[in-house]
């Protein structure tokens, strides 16, 4: 099945490097303005772009380190390569992409998913994405899935109508870096009333030592239309940090219907740091489906702005940490007209010292009346050593608002394994079906194939988990 | 070969509070025992000692199942090796369908441990035995994709007890006041399904202390249970001496 390789049921799938030898083009170490106009200038930006790639760069600069979150003290942005270019340019067919990148591919499963269920492909390998496709009837309906390079070249207007105008640069410190550098990513636009039926997916892979990854992605969905967007990562294991900080904006326009799908499963190397936001206008439907399982500390809080009356939204989210991670995880969501919705669950499992937070804030602004919001977080910790908390933001600026937060912290109860050994089970199975249970909620939001191998990542990252 | 289970002076302690007293029992397959006691006199005690709960200390004594001692194995090796406990309260698991959970248990139950892992049936051939298992026990097919226990009423969670009997086929089970929480109805409907499972294949004690369950279920031998002992045995009789005088005729006369 091919998309056991994308998730894996063997973690050491993951972990395989190919030379750089081969690579187009390496920049210096470390960040600099001259880095940051060589990006521009490599990609033939208009001045614009430059532009607006070095005011980020000054802002980030300028920017202190956020003082709360995770550890963020081993981050060191001088040992960093900011730009990594691996092929020419984003091939259309798997022939042209160069052998040793088609490879790994390969070995990830991708064309071969492809093949079988998906609507369309973006594969990114370090900074730029090597291929891409998009199945041609899909096309044909005018829906465009590109790089952003290409998105920029054969689409200015709307690229520039809509890019970085949901996270300015000027929102956090990484967003102000990943302005600066970004490159690769996908852009995305479905016309109105155009549903796509089946997932369009991007995978991101980092391959060589202390690459950092930044990619860009803008995603609109006009009135009335429908897409899913999946994207999946790994990299190889390294003992240096890599640094992964992606910037991800969503429109969903009248009566749209945006669902987002991650399954996040770096190396225990990577800092995932990535900000990620949805504007939802009136009758729209967005959804964050977030799995964070691997890097060393992510911090990511998908957010939904619900700007149009009846606008829904929808975050579901897993956080596994184990040794050595901490996955500092959550929501947001903004409501910001009346009669909208939003709902929020949250499952954690932290193992052998992993720590999960889920951070989460609700805003209701004034004048957004009849508000309901539902949150849910339930933690679950497999050991002594592990740890888990919540911060929980509320701000609520009408009384018609009705508000429902609910927090669990759960242990697995000697009761319940052996109920399940009285079945025959073994004492690993029983644990692993409880696990796999109380995350029900999430993998049951996946399609098939990615639900299964998902359970399986997981039962592979628990391997051990009894004492 | 008729599989037989033995207790043999049976001495069991929980959180250093001795339960069980030095009690003797031998249930073989095709029989139906039926243990009565009062409230708290240890019937739980000994049915999650029989299973291998790691809360139950032994102090002394044996459980042998066809000759073979059970107490260094867990409690998913003595589910394979033929013995079944309905509890007396089913533990919820959220998120793990009834289907998925049998699916496995199913086939866990087929690997008798020890070397190579056999195949496991299809899961066209389980649906077709699952369904078999809803139908006898008038079961709807809509129950199998409920999460384990979660939201069940009493009677529904008796029946998920012995539906899953049903589908693994232990030669030895133990019934934890299987009748207890339910309706009249619902009484006999699960009493029926036990009846259709009964027969030479399988051993049965039904724990209880009430005997009303025993309307519907006609035991072999009926063993009364005091502060942790059998203090009586007999057959179908005791019980009916049981509804009419109460335990404190038996704890008089002991
Ligand atoms: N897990 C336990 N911890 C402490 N005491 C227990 C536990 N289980 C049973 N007991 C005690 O053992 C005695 C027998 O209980 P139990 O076996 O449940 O009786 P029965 O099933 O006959 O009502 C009671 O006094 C009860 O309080
Ligand atoms: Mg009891």
């Amino acid at each position: 099945m091919a998309i056991r390789e994308i998730l894996s049921d063997d973690s050491s799938k993951y972990d395989f490097k190919d030379s750089t030898d081969t690579y187009v083009y390496r920049g210096k170490k470390g960040l600099s303005i001259e880095i940051v106009e060589e990006i521009s200038r490599r990609k033939n930006e208009p001045e614009w772009l430059t532009k607006f790639r070095l005011q980020s760069y000054a802002h980030f600069l300028k920017r202190p380190m956020p003082n709360w979150g995770g550890n963020l003290s081993r981050v060191d942005f001088d040992e960093i390569y900011y730009y990594a270019k691996p092929s020419d340019k984003a091939e259309k067919t798997w022939e042209e992409v160069p052998e040793n990148i088609r490879n790994t591919f390969d070995r990830l499963g991708i064309p071969e998913a492809e093949k079988k269920f998906l609507a369309g492909v973006g594969a990114q390998y370090e900074s730029e994405v090597v291929y891409h496709s998009l199945a041609k009837d899909l096309e044909e309906k005018g829906v465009l899935f590109l790089d952003p390079d290409t998105a920029l070249r054969e689409h200015p207007d709307i690229f520039r109508k809509y890019f970085a105008t949901i996270i300015p640069p000027e929102d956090n410190k990484f967003a102000a870096l990943n302005s600066a550098v970004f490159s690769g990513g996908s852009f995305i636009y479905v016309p109105k009333g155009v549903k796509v039926e089946m997932p369009l997916q991007a995978y991101f892979r980092i391959n060589a030592q202390n690459i950092g990854q930044f990619e860009r992605t803008l995603i609109i969905a006009d009135e009335g239309s429908e897409v899913h967007y999946i994207e999946g990562c790994t990299a190889p294991v390294y003992s240096s940090e890599s640094l992964h900080s992606a910037v991800v904006e969503l429109i969903a326009m009248k009566g749209a219907h945006l669902r987002y799908t991650t399954i996040q499963n770096w190396s225990k190397d990577v800092y995932n740091l990535v900000t990620k936001r949805a504007y939802a206008y009136e009758n729209a439907n967005v959804e964050w489906i977030d799995a964070n399982i691997g890097s060393s500390l992510t911090m990511k809080y998908p957010s939904i702005y619900l700007l149009g009356r009846g606008a829904k939204a929808e975050t579901i989210s897993v956080a596994y940490a184990g040794r050595g991670q901490h996955q500092d995880a959550g929501a947001k969501m903004v409501h910001l007209a009346p009669d909208t919705t939003s709902r929020i669950t949250s499952k954690s499992v932290s193992k052998d010292g992993g720590r999960t937070s889920y951070r989460g804030q609700l805003h209701v602004g004034k004048g957004a009346s009849n508000v309901k919001s539902y949150v849910r977080c339930d933690a679950l910790l497999l050991d002594e050593e592990s740890k888990t908390d919540t911060y929980p933001y509320i701000e609520v600026g009408e009384d018609s608002a009705t508000i429902t937060h609910e927090a669990t912290v759960g242990k697995i109860g000697e009761d319940q394994i052996f109920y399940l050994m009285s079945r025959g089970l073994t004492e690993v199975d029983a644990f692993n079906m409880i696990v796999m249970g109380f995350l029900e909620p999430f993998t049951k939001e996946l399609p098939m194939v990615y639900a299964v191998e998902m359970n399986r990542l997981l039962q592979l990252e628990m391997e051990g988990a009894i004492g | 070969m008729t599989s037989y289970l033995q207790i043999q002076d049976l001495h069991v302690s929980v959180e250093g509070k001795q339960i069980l007293k030095g009690l003797d029992l031998n249930i073989q397959q095709g029989e139906i025992h039926a243990l009565m006691g009062p409230n708290g006199s240890g019937k739980s005690t000994l049915a999650n000692t029989l299973m291998g709960h790691p809360r139950y200390m032994i102090e002394k004594g044996n459980i042998l199942l066809n000759g073979e001692s059970l107490l260094d194995l867990s409690a998913d090796k003595r589910a394979r090796k033929g013995l079944f406990l309905a509890f007396q309260y089913p533990v919820t698991v959220s998120g793990l369908s009834v289907s998925s959970f049998l699916r496995n248990a199913y086939n866990a139950v087929r690997q008798n441990g020890q070397g190579e892992k056999k195949k496991p049936p299809s899961y066209l051939e389980f649906k077709r035995v699952l369904n078999e298992k809803l139908k006898l026990l008038e079961m709807d097919e809509t129950f199998i994709n409920r999460y384990l226990n979660e939201g069940f009423s009493g009677g529904e969670k008796k029946r998920a007890e012995i539906l899953q009997l049903a589908m693994l086929k232990p030669s030895i089970a133990i019934l934890d006041e299987t009748d207890s929480g339910l309706d009249i109805d619902a009484l006999r409907v699960v009493a029926d399904g036990i009846n259709k499972l009964a027969g030479k294949e399988l051993g049965i004690a039904i724990i209880t202390h009430y005997q009303r369950i025993l309307r519907y279920i006609q035991p072999h031998h009926v063993h009364v249970m005091v502060d942790g002992r059998i203090v009586r045995s007999g057959g179908s009789e005791l019980a009916r001496d049981l509804e009419e005088k109460g335990y404190g005729w038996i704890k008089e006369n002991k």
